[in-house]
């Protein structure tokens, strides 16, 4: 499945790089795993992915937690929590 | 009327007040940029599409839970100084006691419901803030 992660905040500066393009195997079915299966393509995922209780992610621009499936999804974020307003 | 507005440009407060109207009571909240610990610099990240997506369920919910006439967001993302306003809410009804709490939950819910890291700069240094517990715990009091 061909999708696109955008990574935010210092997510986004850990990873050095605010979007990728990956084709996830069918066995990656929810949020969880994704970073499990994102963690394993540098050094850099898997140091910024390791606290999963400072991760929040949104599947298609709306906000899941991290154990949401993401069948048919075609943009996942992740992210630190929000710190707007 | 919904009005949401994300922009790195500076937030005209004389015009948001008069698009926000004036439908009996106005509640209105700003906020600005501190200058805490020597913050000299405040850089908003958003998460375009989503922001706004976000930031009009919200207004929609105000809208349909306190029967308001008017809501307005107003988020400013980019670089700012302390000073320099970040965000304003307002809203419109025909009465105070509508306007005033809808005006509180958007700026409480904002907090916690839309895509926006803060990240400050102190000295040569930057830092993301980070969460407070106590948004949270102002965010959940809405839940009922």
């Amino acid at each position: 499945m061909a999708v696109r992660i955008l990574y935010f905040a210092w997510v986004r500066e850990q990873i050095g790089v605010a979007e990728e393009d990956v084709n996830l195997p069918a066995t990656v079915e929810t949020v969880g795993a994704l970073i499990d299966w994102l963690s394993a393509r540098s050094d850099r995922h898997a140091e910024a992915l390791a606290s999963r209780e400072r991760l929040r992610a949104a599947v298609d621009e709306a906000f899941v937690p991290l154990s949401a499936p993401i069948a048919g999804a075609r943009e996942i974020a992740i992210f630190p929590p929000v710190t707007g307003g | 009327m919904i009005r949401i507005l994300v922009s790195d440009a500076p937030i005209d407060l004389g015009e948001e007040m008069r698009l926000a109207g004036d439908d009996g009571a106005l509640a209105t909240f700003t906020g600005t940029v501190r200058a805490d610990d020597g913050v000299s610099e405040l850089m908003l990240e958003h998460y375009p599409g989503a922001t706004e997506r976000a930031l009009q369920a919200l207004a929609e919910e105000a809208t349909g839970r306190w029967s308001l006439s008017r809501a307005t967001i107003v988020h400013r993302v980019g670089a700012m100084v302390p000073g320099d306003r970040i965000v304003f809410v307002a809203a419109g009804a025909a009465h105070r006691q509508a306007a005033l709490d809808a005006c509180a939950f958007l700026i409480d819910r904002l907090k916690t419901d839309a895509p926006f890291w803060k990240r400050e700069q102190v000295g040569g240094q930057h830092r993301w803030v980070e969460r407070r517990d106590s948004d949270d715990a102002s965010a959940a009091k809405w839940q009922h």
